[in-house]
């Protein structure tokens, strides 16, 4: 624990490091300032933002004049650009919603309606053979072609953010759990957390599902949180031909989501779901086995040749929603400054399409920002993030030029997806200073494969163990108390 | 970049890999390479420190790395060539290597490929167990070496799912380290692992089985805190009220295991459903010509000494195909060969093609157990082997040896394997 001599002082602290605390520090990153992100997690990307579909949507499902449209919209445009400067990839490979019914084309009508009324392009209904065309295993009756719909991995462009907004000077502080809000009399802010006391001049609130939490602290709460759990299953990448693009059934109405939707992802897996169920503790990310057979029943539904077998992981991911599934599930996003204090800035219910979203509100808090702070471009602003090179995605004769250089990139740890030493070991000298195995997973993949760490479990600990001097009982899984080993099985001194 | 060639190339260096080299070498392939990704030859043998190995194929019961190190020193006296810590990343059709190790990247030209590339646990999500995803859930393998071979303890308080040979051993050694064992779920109505293992690794320990039982949740959100155990009803669905909530920190799961074959998938080389390894002839050779296939990538083995056997007649026709270079015996007769079904009561059978008459090797696996049982292998409606087994179960592989005529050959029809009451 750090002792901290005197009150460390922030002009902005954000509370959260999820996509869109994370894309916050990245734009002020572009400018002179001193700003903190507080994460409780052991690294960013720890909640809803790492467990979602990875889609950038289009902006199709979101009342014409709302908040959520605007920012789908305009995020949606903005992607291309900032994934390129993030070295992440994006693939638009589009998506079909499909009419199972003469009904459901009436719904195709409305979603291609909204969409012409938010601005969005190249959308098309196409009869079911046209469909077939493209997707050989899906049978429908008509469809919605969204073409700017697009995939991205969630976590990994998260992570991306948050280490180039990092490595341009913005400080995150993991596990590391905002306790307390009070406004000084000098109007700053006086933040308690797990690890010492910080001031700031002007708070954000991007904690997502914890937004009330800390709404609660400075104002009073006008509105209730309304969980929203949504499980995945991944396939194998043995099946990720069974879809090219995305497929969406019409939208389910009563519960403000989109409904269970098979989704390419940008590795080559397929994901099916997520479900929708309201649940009243927002920390319960358990998987059911009610929802497994509903979610393999309904995307069968859509893609009849689906194996049954072929699942090699099954997560979930909770929706921040601020409307009761009475209500239908639906409110709009809030962006507002504190009623108290114009230096609070609360985001509110970011739910889907809040990935979409991240960049657009982003630059929107940014400006509020700028209101209370003389925002100056930064001179020594790094303006591209390094990617993270993949000995899999090189040729024979790039690997060898780096064996050569540097021996360990010609040790495969993880055997699924053919992750080198040398790329585990710069997963975990991370600028964020995460170093769990969930940490190595999301950056380098290692552990991500059909075996799921069967094998590099071992090796990563090793790695953790040898070459980071880490402690045997402090390795952790992901979260700060998930221990991964007990201690050693015979020491020196228990040796009988 | 590296080139080489070398008459066979066995990929993987496990019990299988090092069996079917040192027959392949015996059998007059001059040069014999053995690739290996981990830093040691053996494969699983080295963390398997319990004895019981060799017994049939030796005499003498032999711990894990002994039986390894026997194979280790007969491979070196031959003068085969070893690369551990060396990863196939692909081979193509022409059975050239793609390799990488902490030196380079190899290209290798084999005469003959034998695969021995072993098989991988099966996870959490091949049974969709639901719940929470905590630290503290490892297959039974996974803990196997972290305990022997990198000393390390995954838990103290220990459920483990499963009944198979690596689950029952390791609930012994875990209470051999202190670790509290509280109870083995089996969702079957019988067990998995052998019998002297459920005798020797839970009973004499007072560590309880559960047949009919599954495990339906996990819970905890850092650490795994607890598990629910439920009892299943003949169709395998849990019962209603039957749920056990057990306290632990650790899940360890031995659901059974996959044959390793995504190199084989890869380029192609078709895949038996019901054995997860290829579909291959009776000299064991996959439907790429020139690669050969044993070990637990071909089928999973009870034993290893059962395994060794067939890898040694893998490693041999691999050479003897190199070595009579321009002799295409061995694949003349290919397009007139015919199937070899799994019939009645049969849930997989190795092999799954025969191309000459002769006397085959046939080993099969029956899909439940039973006390009275008699084998049949038919060619239409003729018998061509009729034999009154003493009981049969899953658990065990059956190997027979059957006298197939050139005319069942050429007559085109399919062999079925079938076991019937009498």
């Amino acid at each position: 624990m750090v002792v901290l001599q005197q009150m460390k002082h922030f002009q902005v602290a954000i509370i959260g490091g999820g996509v869109i605390g994370s894309a916050l520090a990245w734009n002020l990153s572009k400018y002179r300032i001193n700003a903190v992100v507080f994460e409780a997690g052991t690294d960013v990307t720890s909640g809803t933002s790492k467990a979602n579909s990875g889609v950038i949507h289009s902006g199709i499902n979101s009342p014409p004049q709302s908040l959520k449209a605007r920012f789908c919209v305009e995020g949606n445009t903005m992607f291309s650009t900032l994934t390129n400067e993030l070295g992440v990839p994006l693939k638009r490979i589009g998506k079909f919603v499909i009419a199972k019914n003469d009904n459901e084309i009436k719904e195709l009508e409305r979603l291609r309606n909204i969409g012409l009324q938010n601005g969005v392009p190249g959308l098309k209904i196409v009869d079911g053979s046209e469909v077939k065309k493209k997707e050989q295993n899906v049978s429908c009756v008509a469809a919605l072609w969204v073409p700017t719909a697009g995939i991205v991995l969630p976590y990994q462009l998260t992570i991306a953010l948050a280490e180039h907004a990092a490595e341009n000077g913005i400080k995150f502080l993991l596990k590391t759990t905002v306790n307390s809000l009070k406004q000084q009399h000098d109007n700053r802010f006086l933040i308690g957390t797990n690890r010492g006391a910080f001031q700031a001049d002007v708070v954000v609130n991007a904690a997502g599902l914890n937004c009330r939490k800390i709404f609660s602290f400075i104002d009073k709460p006008d509105f209730q949180v309304y969980p929203c759990r949504g499980e995945y299953l991944v396939l194998d990448k043995n099946y990720g031909s069974l879809v090219t693009s995305m497929i969406y059934p019409v939208p389910v109405k009563e519960l403000g989501v989109l409904g269970v939707h098979i989704t390419p992802t940008i590795e080559g897996n397929i994901l099916l779901g997520p479900s929708a169920e309201f649940i009243d503790d927002p920390e319960d990310k358990r998987t059911t086995r009610e929802k497994m057979k509903t979610l393999l029943k309904e995307a069968k539904e859509i893609i009849p040749v689906l194996p049954e077998n072929g699942v090699i992981n099954a997560y979930s991911g909770i929706r921040c929603k601020l409307a009761p599934p009475e209500s239908g599930g639906w409110m709009d996003f809030r962006i507002e400054e504190s009623k108290q204090n114009p230096n609070l800035i609360h985001l509110l219910g970011i739910e889907s399409p809040g990935l979409t979203a991240a960049p657009a509100i982003a630059k929107e808090v940014t400006t509020m920002i700028s209101q209370h702070i003389k925002l100056e471009q930064k001179k020594n602003y790094k303006p591209k993030k390094v990617r993270r090179t993949r000995f899999s995605e090189l040729s024979v004769e790039q690997q060898s030029i780096l064996i050569k250089k540097d021996e360990r990139w010609g040790r495969i740890i993880c055997r699924c997806e053919h992750v080198t030493e040398a790329e585990v070991i710069e997963a975990l000298s991370n600028p964020l200073g995460a170093q769990t195995l969930s940490a190595v997973k999301y950056r380098c993949r290692a552990g991500m494969g059909r075996c799921q760490g069967g094998f590099c479990t071992q090796h990563i600990t090793r790695i953790m163990i040898e070459q980071f001097h880490m402690d045997v009982t402090k390795l952790k899984m992901h979260s700060p108390n998930s221990n991964l080993f007990t201690g050693n099985t015979r020491t020196d001194t228990n040796d009988k | 970049m590296i080139n080489e060639r070398f008459d066979v190339v066995v990929i993987g260096g496990g019990p299988a890999g090092l069996a079917a080299a040192v027959s392949a070498k015996q059998h007059g392939a001059e040069s014999v390479l053995v690739l290996d990704r981990n830093s040691w030859l053996g494969g699983i043998l080295p963390q398997c420190i319990h004895d019981g190995f060799g017994v049939e194929e030796t005499g003498t019961s032999m711990t894990g790395p002994e039986y390894a190190e026997n194979y280790i020193q007969k491979g070196m006296q031959q003068a085969i060539r070893f690369m551990t810590e060396t990863m196939v990343l692909r081979f193509e059709k022409n059975l050239e290597i793609i390799a990488v190790n902490k030196k380079d990247i190899y290209t290798i030209r084999a005469g003959a490929i034998v695969l021995a590339t072993g098989c991988r646990e099966k996870t959490r999500w091949h049974a969709l167990i639901p719940g929470t995803r905590p630290s503290g859930i490892y297959t039974a393998g996974v803990a196997q070496a972290l305990i022997n071979l990198y000393n390390i303890m995954p838990g103290k308080n220990i459920v483990i799912l499963g009944s198979g040979d690596v689950g029952l051993i390791m609930a012994r050694r875990l209470t051999l380290e202190d670790a509290n064992v509280l109870a083995v779920a089996e969702l079957l109505p019988y067990a998995s692992g052998l019998p002297r293992n459920i005798v020797q690794c839970l009973d004499d320990y007072g560590i309880p089985l559960f047949l009919n039982h599954t495990i339906t949740s996990i819970g905890g959100n850092e650490r795994v805190e607890h598990v629910t155990i439920q009892q299943v009803d003949d169709q395998r669905i849990p019962i209603p009220g039957t749920e056990k909530q057990i306290s632990c920190d650790t899940l360890l799961l031995s659901l059974g295991l996959i044959p390793e074959n995504e190199l084989a998938k890869r380029v192609g080389i078709e895949i038996d459903d019901r054995t997860g390894g290829p579909v291959v002839n009776q000299w064991l050779e996959t439907t790429l010509p020139g690669v050969f296939a044993c070990g637990n990538s071909l089928q999973v083995y009870d034993t290893v000494d059962m395994l060794a056997v067939d890898a040694k007649r893998a490693g041999g026709y691999a050479a003897i195909r190199v070595v009579q270079t321009h002799n295409t015996a061995i694949r003349k007769t290919k397009p007139h060969g015919v199937n070899v079904i799994a019939g009645a009561s049969v849930r997989s059978v190795v092999p799954q093609e025969v191309n000459e008459g002769g006397i085959v090797r046939f080993t099969l696996r029956v899909q439940r157990p039973s006390n009275v049982a008699v084998l049949r292998v038919l060619s239409g409606s003729r018998e061509l082997m009729k034999k009154k087994l003493p009981w049969i179960n899953p658990v065990n592989l059956i190997s027979v040896d059957v006298p197939i005529p050139e005319d069942v050959i050429t007559s085109g029809k399919n062999i079925e394997v079938i076991i019937s009451d009498h």
